[in-house]
């Protein structure tokens, strides 16, 4: 069943405000969360330490945009009692930014992931070969978030199932990754704290795909007032979607 | 006149204005943009599978203004349904149509059908008084006789002849306070006046009085405008406790009460009914653009 969105603003204004400030917050930390995980990428793929520390020091700030979201989050229920496409909209935000967090968090795991490599191999940098698979899972993993994001702000629900299906190729791509990362080991012992560090990487970006997918499952409840959570893959989101049933 | 087919499966797919997608394309799952202006059909399901009140076609003129627009709506059997929608939509209008309560104003047209059980109410040689009896109503200011507590309870079944012996009325009297959950607090003191008592309890007092005539449905018009949060919460509490015995309209301005107290809210707009469901449904995801702008505080 199709649904409308609030179109012309409220007659108490200070409710759009107060949306469209929640609506700014979650961009922003989108943009940072994004940020952040290119830099851990960046400094892991490069040896760059810097960039991984200074990663690891704005996680703070990832942290405390989530408390101001919820916060704010809390003032709209209290004052506006939303309902229909509103209530979805704040639900779904809130949601969001929780995922955003977590996005956080994976980010901040692969910049450690990066220093602790640097101590490992003091200088000398791991065979590119190792770390094929983290720059191509990472770069649709960094698409996937965008989409995400670009899914929440322009409420756009094709946007928001391109993000599903493409998390199923990342799905995918972890898989072939973990089959290589092994063969890497029989072929020499020695890489194995490497090969290890690297899974834990590739999980993490596993993890931002899924975190990404949340968001557009968000999206898809703020727009469609419909619940594809936990339906599996894609194709089942879609078929949900065709449905038309509440 | 032939009654139409209430089996909500049979229900005409016109009733419904959303288009459906086919589903085997991939395309895009933008919603089609619905008009913003008055739909010619109401959204939503109208029947009840087990109606108390069938409305169909329902028109009221004031005169030459017209106040309501072919209402067709199915009240169901021990649900309450909330009618929302800004002041002048017709709500208030319609709900006063259930009960010929429209009769009373000089000037006032009613044309359509409606049906409570099977018996078209709108018969110009209908018993209105009984009908007034089988569909009670409580206002918005809690209007209790000027008499005893007690009296004012009892008039209703004495002037009806449902009561013969003192004891009867007495038994009588305490099950319809009881019911309102009003008879604890005014067990000691049924002999003093209806009107010395608190704003909620006066309501209550009313909602007593309906019900002592044994009716089928109870009709209320904002029972809780002129109450405190407090005994706003009681009434709120006693329609869902009397829901088992009884079929409930209720005419609210709180969006908020109306998700509360509902099983099916009707939203009224310019003196048409624009939209019906589940409540639930209609304030987590109405179909409507009206319906929207309306519960979401989008008044232009």
């Amino acid at each position: 069943m199709s649904t409308v969105q609030g179109r012309a603003g409220h007659t108490v204004r200070q409710f759009d405000t107060e949306l469209e400030d929640l609506r700014g917050l979650v961009l922003k930390m989108g943009k940072l969360v994004t940020q952040q995980i290119r830099d851990a990428l960046d400094g892991l793929l490069d040896d760059k330490v810097a960039l991984a520390k200074m990663v690891q020091r704005r996680e703070d700030w990832v942290d405390a945009m989530e408390v101001e979201a919820d916060d704010r989050i809390v003032d709209l229920l209290v004052k506006r009692q939303p309902v229909g496409p509103d209530l979805r909209a704040i639900l779904s935000l809130g949601k969001s930014v929780r995922d955003l967090e977590r996005m956080g968090d994976e980010a901040e795991r692969i910049a450690r992931a990066a220093l602790d490599t640097h101590e490992r191999n003091p200088g000398f940098k791991p065979s590119s070969e190792l770390l094929r698979d983290v720059e191509t899972m990472g770069a649709l993993a960094i698409e996937l978030v965008q989409g995400s994001l670009t899914a929440l702000t322009q409420l756009d629900i094709d946007e928001a199932l391109e993000v599903t299906r493409r998390d199923d190729e990342l799905d995918g791509n972890f898989r072939s990754a973990l089959r290589r990362l092994a063969t890497f080991i029989m072929e020499d012992s020695r890489t194995v704290g490497n090969v290890i560090a690297s899974t834990f990487v590739l999980k993490s970006l596993e993890r931002i795909g899924d975190h990404a997918t949340n968001i557009a499952e968000h999206v898809i409840y703020l727009i469609r007032g419909k619940d594809v959570r936990h339906l599996g893959s894609s194709d089942e989101i879609e078929k949900a979607l065709n449905r038309h049933e509440p | 006149m032939q009654m139409m087919n209430m089996d909500p499966i049979a229900a005409p797919k016109s009733e419904l204005a959303v288009e459906h997608e086919p589903p085997h394309e991939r395309h895009s799952h933008r919603a089609p943009k619905l008009s913003a202006s008055t739909p010619e059909q109401t959204l939503g399901e109208i029947h009840a599978a087990d109606a108390a009140i069938v409305s169909r076609t329902v028109s009221v003129y004031y005169g030459t203004k017209r106040a309501l627009y072919d209402v067709s709506l199915d009240i169901g059997r021990n649900e309450v349904i909330a009618l929302i929608g800004p002041s002048g939509c017709g709500k208030s209008t319609y709900l006063r149509c259930l009960n010929r309560m429209n009769d009373t104003i000089e000037g006032c047209r009613v044309t359509g059908d409606i049906f409570i059980d099977d018996q078209n109410i709108r018969a110009p040689d209908l018993d209105v008084v009984q009908l007034r009896a089988r569909v009670g109503m409580v206002f918005q200011k809690p209007n209790p006789f000027p008499k005893s507590i007690y009296d004012n309870v009892a008039y209703g079944p004495r002037i009806h002849g449902l009561v013969r012996t003192k004891s009867e009325t007495d038994e009588l009297v305490e099950r319809s306070l009881t019911r309102a959950g009003l008879f604890d607090e005014v067990k000691d003191r049924l002999l003093a006046p209806g009107t010395g008592l608190s704003g909620g309890q006066q309501q209550r007092l009313c909602i007593a009085r309906a019900i002592a005539v044994e009716p089928e449905v109870i009709l209320m018009d904002e029972p809780c405008s002129a109450l405190d949060p407090i005994a706003t919460a009681k009434v709120e509490q006693l329609i869902d406790d009397l829901r088992a015995n009884y079929t409930i309209a209720i005419v609210t301005h709180s969006m908020q009460q109306a998700a509360r107290v509902s099983q099916r809210t009707a939203y009224f707009h310019l003196g048409r009914l624009v939209e019906v469901g589940p409540t639930r449904e209609i304030f987590k995801n109405p179909v409507h653009q009206l319906t929207v702008d309306y519960i979401t505080g989008r008044f232009g």
